[in-house]
C-alpha cells in the first residue's frame, strides 16, 4: 500500500500482573477501509481495541493518528482526538431520547441570552441535526426521535449508536461485535449501516467473532494471535477456514501480508 | 463461532431468503390493548399519575369535609404546611434521580439553621452574612456526601445514613440541645424569619415560603430540563457506565447533584426558621423519611433516571392534603399515618409496573 496509515500502533505492550495481553503488538488502518479484528478469545484483541480507544493505557509502544504520536489517558481523550468506539454495550441511556442520546456530553445549547447565562439548550437544532444524521444512514425508519431508546429494537439501537459515533467528524470508528447480540434481519441492517458509514469515506476497525459477516464487509483482516498480530490477509484471497487456521494456531499462514 | 467449514462463495446463503421478507426494521403502529396503550402513556409521563391522584383526592375531600376543606384559607394552608418537607423533597429527588438516596437532609437542614441562629443571636453576626455561612455550610455537607459516594465509593444509603447521625450529633452539640425562641430572633435577627411574612388575599394565606418552594421547584425543574448538567444527571442515574463511556464526567456530575441538595436543604432552612418561628434542634426529625415519601408518591423512581422533579411537588402535596383531609373529616390521626403508608406502596408498585414497559 502507498498510501499512509491513519491510525498506527507499533510494539504495543500490556502486562495486567504476570499476564502478558499484548505483546510488541502493531497495528495499521488505512484511511477509508473496513479493516476487520478476529482472534481467538483471550488472544488480546479486546486489549489492543481498548489500548487504542483509551480504555486502557498502554505499558510500552507508540500509538500514532495521523501521523502524530498520541496518549490517551481515557476514552474521552480518545474521543477528543476523533476516535469514535461504539462499545457492544453501545453505551446508550436506557430512559433518554435518541436525540439526547445522540448529543450527549457534546450538547448544543441556545444561541441568545437563554443559551448563554441560563445554558439553556437548543432541543430544536438537535433534533434536526439528529434527524438529519440519521437520514444520512437510512435509519429513518425510526419516526419519533424524541422517544426512549428502550423502545427500540436492537438493530435500531445499534444504529443510533452508529450515527451517534459517525455524526461528530470522527477520524476512525471502533465497533466492538456490532452484530453479536442480533437477529439475522437485524444483523443485514448494521452490516449495510457499516458500508454507508464506509461510503462516507471513514475508516472503521471491527471487531466480530461471525467470520461471515467480517469476510462480507472486511477490506483487510487483521488476525490476532497471542497478544499479537499474526498476519493480515485479503479475504478475497483466503477462506473463512483458513482464517480461523490461523487465529488458532492450526495452520501457519503463507502468501500472507507479513506481520 | 459461527460454522467456517464452507468459504465465502462455495458456501449456502442462508440470507437469501432475506430478500423477500419485510425490508423495514420495525413500526411503530402495532394496535395496544388500552391497559397498555396507558402504560405507554405513563411511561412517557410518568407525573401523570401523581397529578390525578392529587386532583381526585382534592375532590373527595372536598365532597366529605365540604367547605371547611374547600376553602381558600384550608388549601393555602396544605401548601403552607407542606412547604419544608416540598423543598427537602426536591433536594432528595436530585439525589434519587441518579439513583442514589439522602437520608441526611433533614439533617443538613436542621443543622444548618442552628447554625445560622448561633452565629446571629450569640455572636452578633449580621444575618445575611450568618445566612451565606449557613448556605456554604450546606453545599460542604452535600459535597461530604458526594464526595464518600464518588471517592471512597460507598453506597449513598450507608453514607448518608452516617451522616445523618453525624449532622443530628453536631447539631445538638451545638445548639445545647437548647431552641433559640421566637422572641430572640424577633429582638436580634428578625431576618432570619422573612420566609414566615404572609400575603393575605381573601381567605387565602400564601406565606413567603411557600413561594419559595414553588421557586426552588421550577429553577430545578429548569435546570434539569432545559440543560446539559440536567441530562446528565438523568443519563448518570439511568445507566452510570454507559454515562461514562458516552463522555459524561459521572463523578463531577454526582458530586454536583450531592452539593446542591445540600444548598436547596441549607435554603429550607431559612425557610423553615420562618415557618416554626423559633430555631428548635429537634424539628423535623422525620424530615429524612417524609422527604422520601413526597419522592416516591411523586413517581420519580427510586432506581434513577425517571421521573419529574415536579412529581416530589405533586406528591408533598398529596400528603399534605390526605393529612388535612382526614384530620377535617374527624379521622384519628393513625389512620393518616395508615393511609400514607399505602400510598407509598402502590406508588412504587405504580413504578414497576410503567418501567416494565415494552415497545
Amino acid at each position: 500500500m502507498t498510501q499512509k496509515p491513519i491510525l498506527t500502533g507499533r510494539g504495543l505492550v500490556k502486562h495486567y500482573g504476570r499476564v502478558t495481553a499484548l505483546d510488541r503488538c502493531d497495528f495499521d488502518l488505512y484511511p477509508g477501509e473496513v479493516l476487520a479484528v478476529i482472534g481467538d478469545n483471550g488472544a488480546g484483541k479486546s486489549s489492543l481495541i481498548k489500548a487504542l480507544s483509551g480504555a486502557i493505557q498502554i505499558d510500552e509502544g507508540d500509538i500514532e493518528l495521523e501521523g502524530q504520536p498520541v496518549n490517551f489517558a481515557s476514552p474521552l481523550d480518545a474521543r477528543d482526538a476523533g476516535i469514535e468506539t461504539v462499545y457492544q454495550t453501545l453505551a446508550l441511556s436506557p430512559a433518554l431520547s435518541i436525540v439526547d442520546n445522540m448529543f450527549v456530553g457534546r450538547e448544543i445549547r441556545k444561541d441568545n441570552f437563554m443559551g448563554r447565562y441560563l445554558k439553556m439548550l437548543d432541543q430544536k437544532k438537535m433534533e434536526e441535526l439528529a434527524r438529519e444524521k440519521l437520514s444520512d444512514l437510512g435509519l429513518m425508519t425510526i419516526q419519533n426521535i424524541n422517544q426512549a431508546v428502550e423502545t427500540l429494537s436492537g438493530g435500531q439501537r445499534q444504529g443510533v449508536a452508529v450515527a451517534r459515533a459517525a455524526a461528530f467528524g470522527s477520524k476512525v470508528i471502533i465497533m466492538d461485535e456490532p452484530t453479536a447480540a442480533l437477529g439475522v434481519k437485524e444483523s443485514r441492517r448494521v452490516l449495510d449501516l457499516i458500508r454507508d458509514v464506509k461510503a462516507k469515506g471513514m475508516p472503521i476497525v471491527l471487531i466480530s467473532h461471525n467470520m461471515p459477516h467480517v469476510f462480507e464487509v472486511a477490506d483487510r483482516i487483521h488476525v490476532h494471535r497471542l497478544g499479537r498480530r499474526l498476519c493480515v490477509i485479503d479475504p478475497k484471497e483466503h477462506t473463512m477456514n483458513d482464517a480461523v487456521a490461523y487465529m488458532t494456531g492450526a495452520k501457519a499462514p503463507e502468501g500472507a501480508e507479513a506481520a | 463461532m459461527t460454522d467456517t467449514g464452507s468459504p465465502p462463495d462455495g458456501g449456502q446463503d442462508y440470507e437469501e431468503s432475506l430478500a423477500k421478507s419485510d425490508r423495514s426494521v420495525a413500526s411503530f403502529a402495532r394496535s395496544h390493548t388500552p391497559i397498555e396503550t396507558l402504560q405507554h402513556v405513563l411511561h412517557g409521563n410518568p407525573t401523570l399519575v401523581p397529578v390525578i391522584v392529587l386532583i381526585v383526592s382534592v375532590g373527595i375531600f372536598g365532597l366529605i369535609a365540604g367547605e371547611r376543606f374547600f376553602s381558600a384559607f384550608n388549601l393555602t394552608l396544605i401548601i403552607q404546611q407542606v412547604s419544608i418537607i416540598g423543598m427537602l423533597a426536591a433536594a432528595q429527588s436530585l439525589v434519587i434521580l441518579t439513583a442514589g438516596i439522602d437520608l441526611s437532609v433533614a439533617a443538613i437542614m436542621v443543622l444548618m439553621s442552628v447554625i445560622a441562629g448561633k452565629l446571629s443571636i450569640e455572636m452578633g453576626v449580621p444575618a445575611p452574612l450568618a445566612l451565606l455561612v449557613a448556605f456554604a455550610g450546606g453545599t460542604a455537607a452535600g459535597l461530604l456526601n458526594g464526595f464518600l459516594v464518588t471517592k471512597a465509593k460507598l453506597p449513598p444509603f450507608i453514607t448518608t445514613l452516617g451522616t445523618w447521625s453525624i449532622f443530628y450529633a453536631l447539631n445538638l452539640w451545638l445548639s445545647g440541645a437548647q431552641s433559640i425562641r421566637s422572641s430572640d430572633l424577633d429582638e436580634q435577627a428578625p431576618f432570619l424569619k422573612f420566609f414566615g411574612n404572609v400575603i393575605e388575599i381573601g381567605g387565602a394565606r400564601i406565606t413567603f415560603g411557600s413561594i419559595l418552594m414553588v421557586l426552588v421547584f421550577v429553577a430545578l425543574w429548569y435546570a434539569l430540563n432545559k440543560t446539559a448538567w440536567g441530562r446528565h444527571v438523568y443519563a448518570v442515574g439511568d445507566d452510570k457506565e454507559a454515562a461514562e463511556l458516552a463522555g459524561i464526567r459521572t463523578d463531577r456530575t454526582l458530586l454536583s447533584v450531592y452539593g446542591l441538595a445540600g444548598l436547596v436543604c441549607a435554603i429550607a432552612a431559612w425557610a423553615s426558621i420562618g415557618r416554626v418561628g423559633s430555631i428548635s434542634p429537634q424539628a423535623f426529625y422525620e424530615g429524612n423519611l417524609q422527604s422520601i415519601t413526597a419522592v416516591v408518591i411523586g413517581g420519580i423512581s427510586l432506581f434513577g433516571g425517571r421521573g419529574s422533579i415536579l412529581g416530589a411537588l405533586f406528591g408533598a402535596l398529596i400528603v399534605g392534603v390526605f393529612q388535612s383531609g382526614l384530620r377535617l373529616a374527624g379521622v384519628d390521626v393513625l389512620w393518616q399515618v395508615f393511609a400514607i403508608g399505602w400510598l407509598i406502596i402502590i406508588a412504587v408498585a405504580i413504578d414497576q409496573w410503567i418501567r416494565k414497559v415494552s415497545a
